[in-house]
Parts: structure tokens; sequence; C-alpha cells
């Protein structure tokens, strides 16, 4: 897709989102306005799947570490046409529904379950061996949350990426610097994330996480390198595209009333139609 | 002559004899290849071999990716470690995600006698069975340890496995090895015969029980021995045929006392034929120093203690 079309629908995507996470009365806000760029991205230009291509053995693969971040993935995953969206809406949390608050992998498209922090980087790292066992050119690609790498298993999994030189593996980091209880840099020091990848043999891209054409370039500059994987440091902001809940904390799980929703449409309205003022 | 053949080294018997054919067969070790035993198949299979360091939550997670991908991962660890520290990648990425990962728990149980509760799994049985999903197997020798692994090749679901460190005596052989998967066999008496008492072990302990039913015989008390090598999903239809033959019930494993075997075996003999039953285990405490045998022994898990709880079991019936 261009990076026009991209820029319109992004905002459509927040609506759908949003939309999700009212019908279902919950979810990571935050975190979803902040990451949904990169995921459109991903799917729209980059990951070589389709619904009709879920079960091929040489599919891309892609692992939403970041699991909370879910509605986003749902209304991507809804746009590329895996799953319904007003199926979605209706039962998202809902008893016996299978659209709940993290990854599912019953659901088409989605390859692993998640949702606890830490796992999803070890996991692409074993599906990057598969590749490279089979001689099968798909790339793996896995997304986490800043405050997730506090975990150890992100950095036993980043180690062997890169001693494993593995090129066809694309890790994407969602620095919006805020987590459930504040300031990243204030829980548990994380500058400079660019020198700790680095440091464990990754190729480190460091980017404005909320521009289209920034992260379209840094996708392509993953695939194209070869010798070690990447890590696209997407640097974001939480609650992106209102400034009601821009780089506030407590956004991460908020459910907004109906005031605060609809000043929060009337903001992705604005940007789409380019006449947003903050 | 005692056998010298580690059930971990039938492991890796039978896997190199499926990599033979099989490029999809992928073992991976947290620098663990020399105690588990599959050094040889990291030498043969190069490619269909995966070390990770010693990180076991990274072991699991990439055994789970691989198998997402249509391999069949054999992750080997030390028992005390792979069912804790990685335990949340053994719930999440294996039992929930649902792939085709056999968690291979090496040294099990009290296996590194003198190095300490750190290197003890007694709390593996319970820990693993209580993740939905997830299968919890302990044979008790080698040739059950090879039946079971070539069993675990035809499937695409996780396991936990448990072998000990040390070679066992056999209780099978060569040629008599009856195994079907999820299965208990009988190694003493059968479904339909009437005893005074039926032992229901797994793991090392199963050849104790054996022992101590011959020695039970010759004192004209008649025991059945049911090895119960699949403590999830266990075989309830083998425990009641057992214990509704049986005046009383008595469970033997190398595992804590919480969860395991015995608690497994205690909640079909209480709903479906209540009998007296005791559970002989290790003790809610870090374990005595002492190679397997002398721990056996102090608590009373050897074929002398299992024969003199029988005993005392009768007694009270």
């Amino acid at each position: 897709m261009t990076h026009t079309e991209l820029e319109q629908l992004r905002w459509d995507l927040r609506r759908d989102c949003v939309d999700i996470i009212m019908a279902g009365g919950g979810g990571h806000i935050g975190g979803d306005m902040s990451v949904i760029d990169a995921l459109l991205v991903l799917y729209a230009n980059h990951l070589n799947v389709s619904p009709a291509t879920v079960d091929d053995p040489d599919r891309d693969r892609f692992i939403l570490s970041k699991g909370h971040a879910m509605e986003a993935y749902y209304a991507v995953l809804c746009q590329q046409g895996f799953l319904d969206l007003a199926d979605v809406k209706a039962r998202f949390s809902k008893f016996g529904s299978p659209y709940i608050g993290h990854p599912n992998n019953k659901l088409p498209g989605i390859e692993m379950n998640s949702g606890s922090l830490g796992h999803g980087l070890p996991v692409a790292v074993g599906m990057a061996l598969a590749a490279r066992m089979d001689g099968r050119a798909y790339r793996t690609y896995v997304f986490m949350g800043d405050g997730e790498l506090a975990e150890g298993s992100v950095w036993e999994g980043a180690m062997s990426g890169g001693n494993y030189a593995l090129d066809n593996l694309c890790a994407v980091v969602d620095r919006n610097r805020l987590q459930i209880s504040g300031s990243t840099e204030d829980v548990m020091r994380q500058d400079s994330q660019e020198e700790r990848w680095a440091a464990f043999g990754w190729n480190v891209l460091s980017v404005p996480g909320n521009d289209i054409a920034a992260l379209d370039d840094a996708f392509d500059l993953a695939a194209h390198t070869k010798g070690k994987p990447t890590v696209i440091i997407a640097n974001t902001t939480k609650g992106y595209g209102s400034p009601l809940m821009e780089n506030k904390a407590p956004w991460h799980h908020h459910l907004p009333n109906q005031d605060e929703y609809q000043q929060i449409v009337a903001d992705f309205a604005a940007h789409k139609e380019g006449t947003f003022r903050a | 002559m005692p056998n010298k053949i580690a059930n971990r080294k039938a492991i890796c018997d039978v896997l190199m004899d499926a990599a033979k054919t099989d490029r999809d067969v992928v073992v991976l070790c947290s620098d663990s290849r020399g105690s588990a035993s599959l050094a040889p198949f990291f030498d043969a299979y190069p490619e269909q071999s995966v070390e990770v360091g010693i990180a076991e939550q990274d072991l699991v997670g990439i055994a789970a990716g691989l198998a997402a991908c249509g391999k069949k991962a054999f992750a080997a660890s030390p028992a005390s470690f792979v069912s804790t520290r990685s335990y949340e990648q053994a719930k999440v990425d294996c039992a929930y995600s649902d792939t085709n990962v056999t968690l291979i728990g090496i040294s099990g149980g009290v296996s590194y006698g003198a190095l300490g509760m750190s290197h003890h799994s007694a709390q593996d049985l319970a820990a693993m069975s209580a993740i939905p999903n997830m299968r919890v197997y302990v044979p008790s020798d080698r040739f059950q340890t090879a039946e079971l692994i070539r069993a675990l090749l035809k499937d695409d679901k996780c396991a936990y496995l448990r072998v000990g460190r040390n070679p066992v005596e056999d209780v099978y052989t060569e040629d008599d090895c009856p195994f079907e998967l999820n299965r208990a066999t009988w190694v003493r008496g059968g479904a339909e015969k009437d005893v005074d008492i039926a032992i229901i072990a797994c793991g090392e302990l199963v050849r104790g029980a054996v022992d101590a039913a011959d020695a039970l015989a010759e004192k004209g008390i008649r025991a059945s021995v049911l090895d119960m090598y699949c403590i999830k999903p266990l075989d309830a239809e083998a425990v009641v045929a057992a214990a509704s033959h049986a005046k009383v019930v008595l469970t033997a494993e190398e595992a804590a006392p919480q969860g395991g075997l015995g608690s497994q075996v205690a909640q079909v003999v209480g709903e479906r034929c209540p009998r007296l039953l005791k559970n002989l285990a290790l003790p809610d405490a870090p374990v005595i120093t002492g190679t397997s045998p002398e721990v056996f022994a102090y608590y009373g898990l050897d074929a002398a203690g299992i024969a003199k709880s029988a005993e005392e079991l009768l007694a009270r019936a």
C-alpha cells in the first residue's frame, strides 16, 4: 500500500481498535495506539501471509509478544481479512468468546498464544532456526513492548538470535517509554536500548515509531541485512492519536468514558482529514 | 549382572535411529548434551541439533518455535531446572500454544543426591501435571523409555518426560516389554486377578515394587504391581482394576507427597472404588544427602521399605 493510503488507514484502524475496546469493556488502549502503525505497515507491505496462506509452510511468521496489544492486532487482522470486525466487536471478551484479550492461536492468522511477557523472542528464534534448517525463505517477526524487556528471557532470546546470526529474524520494540507504573526509566532503566541490542550482536535500527515511511523503510532495511538479526527500536508515543491519552501512564488500560470516547474518535477523524490541531 | 545402561542413553539411541529417516527430529540442549547422553546425536546430526547455552527459558521457547514450524522438538535439560525455571514456557509456549515439544527432564528426582535440593526435582510431577494439555511420563527402565520415545515420535502433542541419571535394574527385557501409550503395564498380577494388595509405582521405584511383591509372595501375601509410567493422563481404568481386586492400595514414587502419582491415584480410588490407601513418597522437606539407593532406603522407598509398608497397611485393613 502507498504511504498515503496507510496514512489514512491508520486512523480508521485506531477507530476500530477503540470500538473493540468499548464493545468488550476493556483493553490496553495506550500500547494499542503506540504499536498499531508498525503492525499495519508490517501486515500491509511486508509480512508474506494472507487468509489463504495461513497454513503455507513458506508463509512469514509473526508473534505479538506484547500480547496485551491484542485490540490493535484484532483491528489489523480484520482489515487484512483474517477476521470479521463485526464479529470481533460483538463477542470480544464476552462469555465463551474466542476473541480474548491476548493472542489465541485457535483464530486464523495467529501463530502463537502469548500474554506472559518475554516469551515471543525465544519462540521466534526457534521459527527462524526452523526456516534455516528447512532451507525456506520465510521471515519471522516478533513485536515486544519496552517494559517487557525487563524480562530476562528476552535477553536469552537476544543472545541466541545473535549467536546464530539469524538474519531472517526481525524484532520490533515498541519504545513508548511508559509502562503501567510510570516511565520505563523510573521503573527500571533501559537506555540505551540501542547499545544493549548491538552488544548482543543485532543490527539496530532506531526510528520514529509512529512514522509510516520510517517504519516501511526500516522493514525493508531489515530484510536486506545479512549476517545478523535486526531489531527495530520503534520510538513511539503511548496513546498516540489523541492528546487525551498520549504519554499518560494511566491510559495503559484505561477504559474511556463516553465523553472521552467522543473526543478520541474526533481527534482520529481530524488526523485523518489533516485538520488536527493539538 | 545389573544393567549398566541408563534410561537417558536409551533416549539418544531411539532419537538417532529416528533421525536417520526423519529430518524433522530436532534435539535441543542447554549445555546439557553430556548429562543427557545426547552428545552422539549432536555429533551425528549437527543440522538437527540446537545448543542454547545455560538458558532453560530459551531452550523451551526455541523448542516451541521449532515445533510450530513442523519440527518434532526434544528439549533435554536437568529435570530440576526444566520443570521450574522454564515452567511458564512449558505452560504457555508448549501446552497452551499446543506445540509438539517433548521436554526431557534428565537426572530427575534425587539422582543428583549429594548436590542438594536445588538439583532435586521432587516437584516436577505435580507441577507439570497441573498444566492443562501437558502429559507427564516417568518410565521405569531403559526398554520402557525406548518404547515411550518411539510412541512420542509418532504424535504431535507436548509432553514432559523424566528419567534418572544412573543405570537402573531392568524391569522388562528386550523381547518382553509390553507397552501401550497412556496404558499402565501390569508387572505382577493382572486386571482380573484377586490379590491382597495392589502396588502402583512409577519410574525407578517400579523395580523395588516388583522385588517387594516377590518378597511378600514368599510370606503368602499376594501383591499386584502396576507400572504407572503415565502420571498424566493417568490410566484410571487400570487403577480401578487394580484397586477393585485388592484389599488395600499402596503407591510409590520418587517425588513430593503432594500432587504426583499417589495424589492422582487417590482421587480415582476415592471416587470409584474406595480402599485403604497409602502413598509412599519423598518427604515434604529437603532430602537427606546420599545416592539414590541410600535415599530410597532411608525413606522406605526401596524393596524392603515397600514390603514393610505393605504389611503395615494390610494389618490396618
